[in-house]
């Protein structure tokens, strides 16, 4: 296999198994924030609980979302050297900042929301958990910044360098094969960069799964402990706050999910296209719920529905979406293949598209997971209004709850899966239309070596994915400390508990 | 006077940072280092416990040096990473194995478990600390670079003596600092027992220095020649050793922080040291020294330049304080309480 192709798995590999654990961090964190907030408020001791059971939780996953964040910050060096020094200029500052604002400010005050519950008062320990949680939320501004300039590159300029002279080039410029590693990106205006056309649409995007990550680990765990009738006061306050929280952002996340899909419209009609398996440009562009991208017939089976494309990429059933035998235009191509005739251009066009079948599926997974989550959380508040969540008599809800506890894989597929239709979509692109991925590897770093790594990482990884799955288990058998569960239930019950097993027997 | 170019500030503060990290994870990697030689369960839960807080903290400094590298200068940022390809890349694994290993090895009490996760840790730190050295030994010496700059050596050709003796160096420099740490932080038996450690790791740090320098006469004659131009380096120099020679009086007349700041102290002489016999070098290419890096041929624009540094102008200052204060609540002894490892 080529340097390109193992690179391209080493990245994967590496960024999606980091990516697990991120969500949850960032989730996680706003919820403690919310619990521990209740807390102060009210001073109820059962709030404590919760935000001491949960911050355990999240100090075993940020420990390994420290760990293999790490190996994302050197990849770039590592393996994409003749990328790091075309965009250098521009994508190093924000994974700098991304140091300086983030990073720090996460790591400092972990060690007071881990280990600082009797150093500090409730009021400074309440701060430090706000700090924690800020902190996740600025990595994930400006790693997702880094990654939208690379999708939506502005606010910079191409130059050459020849011996030490530097040439800006026009705006325009077509990358040449001759100019690599001679021909770099320059920033023009830092906010231009900062706030390009998709950052903020994907950030939001990107936020509001990682909340919906933390709050359906809530829920499952919850739930689960409902189900087995253990710590049940513990549970009803959990499941109580992460279901409110995760239906209101889950409509957000709906919204959200509209503006940034009519972003790739406007930004990547490419990448939309192939999302959407779209090769014929028609009026009334039909949406395809889901089902195959025959790539040789260049058509897209399964069921349709007439004008939905049409109406949710532009709010009007008629205007056509460009299909992938429009795109790239021939302006695009003639200019990177002068001297071709039009059929010439039209065997060509391929070659810039990424690979459909993948993006298609990746996108449609995304989509399907996010209607079943977005159901999932308002039949859990319609069942909380009714006070039928905890009804655990019913078979109707412990199948419910059930469910439940299988959600937490919901969000973490979601997620996956839109990274890997927005970075396969991307290609064959690293940096949109101005650098090939191919073009952006390292040219001393050889197979054998990424080989190597690659196989490493795997075995390190799945050594820690199964000693994680294993201690998260440990802590969730094992329960939230000071436990007011049932031990304590017999003599002045609960009225709510009244209908749970324990209270029962 | 005339202020320096911004390629100036950026070539100091990448080097602030880097120290940094020597400094702070270099105490947390030296426990890491010592951990094995510390018998009882205890007592490995105290010395976990001393870093709990911090570690976390200190590597950052790391990821942010990286980042500011390859904001400011990424020409070297290129270079390097991709030719130490398998060095770094068994750095990430010591750093992974380490950073996890503190997290799970007190959630079970199981004994294998603990004995594994103990050894993952210590070699980790081992291994981590060893390639720091030998990435800086090479780097210090000169590797063979391109026109285009890029690394045309190879693996083996990184793990050469004169680097292998930095790694060791660096082995030693850090065991010496966390030995000091822990004798900040902890007390009684454990205490006394590190507190004898103390002058052998002192010792060991300061002969494997001076062979280091000794040999640097050998194989960097261009280094040499640099230094000859800034006497002040020597000057640094000498001061390094005193500062290291002084600690186990510092200590035995019980200044204990005293004794820690000194060894922060060597650990800034030393990186000066190195700052001042690279400068306007980032990477020297050797044998061609045409292809060095420096800080004008692999910087980013000056535009960039300025707008990190305004960054840093705005962060540094708010981390440092951040930082301080945490250091300052977690103050004392370290004891086993139901909160850590
Ligand atoms: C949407 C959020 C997000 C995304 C897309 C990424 N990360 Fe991440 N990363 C985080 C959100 C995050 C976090 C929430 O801030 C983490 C997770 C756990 C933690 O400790 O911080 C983190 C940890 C983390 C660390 C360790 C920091 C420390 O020592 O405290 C590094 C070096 C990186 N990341 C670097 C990267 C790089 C280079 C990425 C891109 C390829 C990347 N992350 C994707
Ligand atoms: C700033 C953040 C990110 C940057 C700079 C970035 C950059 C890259 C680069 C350089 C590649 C390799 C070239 C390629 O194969 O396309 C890549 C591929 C990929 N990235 Fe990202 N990425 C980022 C975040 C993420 C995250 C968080 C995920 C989540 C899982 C992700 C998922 C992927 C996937 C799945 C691929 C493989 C696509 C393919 O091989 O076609 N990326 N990305
Ligand atoms: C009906 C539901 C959804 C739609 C229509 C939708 C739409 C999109 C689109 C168009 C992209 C690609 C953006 C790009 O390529 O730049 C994307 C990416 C992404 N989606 Fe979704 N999304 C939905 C639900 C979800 C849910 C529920 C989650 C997580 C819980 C999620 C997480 C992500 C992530 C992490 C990315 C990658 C980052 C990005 O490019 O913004 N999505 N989504």
């Amino acid at each position: 296999m080529s340097v390109e192709i193992l690179s391209r798995i080493q990245f994967t590999l590496t960024v999606a198994f980091h990516y697990i654990y991120p969500p949850m961090t960032i989730g996680l964190g706003v919820l403690l924030v919310i619990m521990e907030g209740i807390y102060i408020k009210t001073k109820n001791p059962l709030f404590h609980q919760l935000a001491h059971f949960w911050t355990k939780v999240f100090g075993l996953v940020f420990a390994i979302g420290v760990a293999t964040g790490i190996v994302m910050e050197f990849e770039f060096g590592t393996n994409w050297a003749a990328y790091s020094r075309f965009v250098g200029d521009i994508f190093g500052s924000a994974l700098a900042a991304e140091g300086i604002f983030a990073f720090f400010l996460e790591s400092g005050f972990l060690a007071l929301l881990l280990f600082g519950w009797d150093k500090v008062g409730p009021k400074m320990h309440f701060f430090a958990t706000c700090m924690v949680a800020l902190g996740a939320h600025f990595s994930a501004i400006w790693i997702v910044v880094a990654n939208s300039w690379m999708q939506t590159p502005a606010g910079f300029h191409l130059e050459k360098i020849t011996k030490g002279v530097h040439t800006p080039l026009p705006s325009g410029y077509i990358v040449q094969a001759e100019d690599l590693g001679h021909v770099r990106a320059v920033v023009d205006n830092f906010w231009a960069m900062v706030l390009n056309p998709s950052s903020m649409e994907r950030l939001t995007h990107v936020v509001l799964g990682a909340w919906l990550t933390g709050a359906f680990l809530i829920i499952s765990i919850s739930a689960w402990y409902l189900l087995k009738g253990k710590h049940q006061k513990f549970a009803k306050a959990s499941i109580t706050v992460a279901v409110i929280f995760a239906s209101v952002t889950s409509i957000l996340q709906m919204v959200s999910a509209d503006v940034t899909a009519r972003g790739v419209v406007r930004n990547q009609p490419i990448k939309l296209a192939a999302m959407e398996g779209v090769y014929k440009t028609e009026e009334a562009t039909p949406m395809t719920l889901f089902g195959y991208v025959d790539q040789n017939k260049r058509e897209t089976i399964g069921p349709k529905i007439p004008g939905l494309l049409s109406f949710l990429s532009f709010h009007n059933f008629r205007t056509p979406v460009l299909g992938l035998n429009e795109l790239p235009d021939d302006a695009f191509l003639a200019a990177r293949h002068p001297g071709m005739s039009t059929g010439e251009l039209a065997k060509i066009r391929p070659t810039y598209w990424p690979m459909v079948g993948a993006t298609f599926q990746f996108y449609h997974v995304m989509i399907i997971i996010g209607s079943i989550i977005f159901a999932i959380a308002f039949v859990s508040l319609l069942l909380l209004r009714n006070g039928l969540l905890f009804r655990t008599d019913l078979p109707a809800v412990r199948a419910f709850l059930w469910v439940l506890v299988f959600s937490v894989l919901g969000p973490q597929i979601a997620n996956q899966a839109g990274w890997f239709t927005a970075e396969i979509g991307r290609q064959p692109w690293i940096v949109y239309n101005l650098l090939r991925t191919s073009d952006g590897l390292s040219r001393v770093v050889q197979a054998n070596q990424v080989v190597f790594s690659i196989i490493l990482f795997a075995l390190i990884y799945i050594l820690l994915f199964i000693t994680f799955i294993y201690l998260l288990n440990k802590k969730i058998q094992h329960g939230p400390d000071d436990d007011e569960g049932h031990h304590t239930l017999a003599p002045g019950v609960d009225p709510e508990d009244l209908f749970s097993k324990q209270a029962r027997a | 006077m005339q202020l320096p170019d911004l390629n100036t500030v950026w070539f100091i503060l990448v080097g602030v940072l880097f120290t940094g990290y020597a400094i702070l994870d270099g105490f947390d990697l030296g426990v890491g280092i010592l951990h094995l030689f510390v018998k009882n369960d205890h007592d490995r839960r105290i010395l976990l416990n001393s870093i709990g807080p911090v570690w976390d903290g200190n590597e950052v400094w790391l990821v942010t040096g990286g980042g500011a590298l390859f904001a400011a200068f990424p020409g070297a940022y290129a270079t390097v990473f991709s030719g130490f390809y398998n060095a770094f890349m068994l750095l990430l694994v010591a750093l992974i194995f380490r950073a996890v290993a503190i997290e799970f090895r007190s959630k079970e009490t199981g004994k294998t478990w603990r004995q594994a996760w103990d050894i993952a840790f210590s070699l980790g730190s081992f291994l981590a600390a060893l390639l720091i050295g030998v990435a800086m030994g090479n780097i210090t010496r000169g590797i063979p670079l391109n026109a285009e700059g890029d690394y045309v050596g190879t693996f083996i050709g990184l793990l050469n003596p004169y680097s292998l003796l930095l790694g060791l160096t660096v082995v030693a420099l850090f065991a010496m600092h966390g030995a000091i740490y822990l004798v900040l932080k902890t007390e009684g038996a454990l205490q006394a027992e590190i507190r004898s450690w103390v002058p052998w790791l002192i010792g060991a740090f300061l002969v494997l220095f001076i062979l280091f320098n000794l040999d640097t006469f050998f194989e960097c004659p261009n280094l040499l020649g640099v230094m000859r131009n800034r006497p002040y380096g020597f000057a640094v120099l000498i001061l390094n050793i005193i500062v290291a020679l002084s600690i186990p009086g510092i200590i035995r007349a019980g200044y204990e922080m005293g004794a820690f700041l000194a060894s922060c102290l060597t650990m800034v002489l030393l990186m000066a040291v190195l700052g001042i016999s690279y400068f306007p070098n980032l990477v020297i290419s050797h044998p061609d020294p045409a292809n060095s890096l420096t800080i004008y041929n692999v910087a980013s624009s000056q535009k960039t330049l300025a707008n990190m540094l305004v960054i840093a102008v705005i962060g540094v200052p708010i981390v440092l304080a951040y930082t301080a204060s945490i250091y300052w609540i977690f103050r004392g002894k370290t004891k086993i309480g139901h909160v850590g490892y």
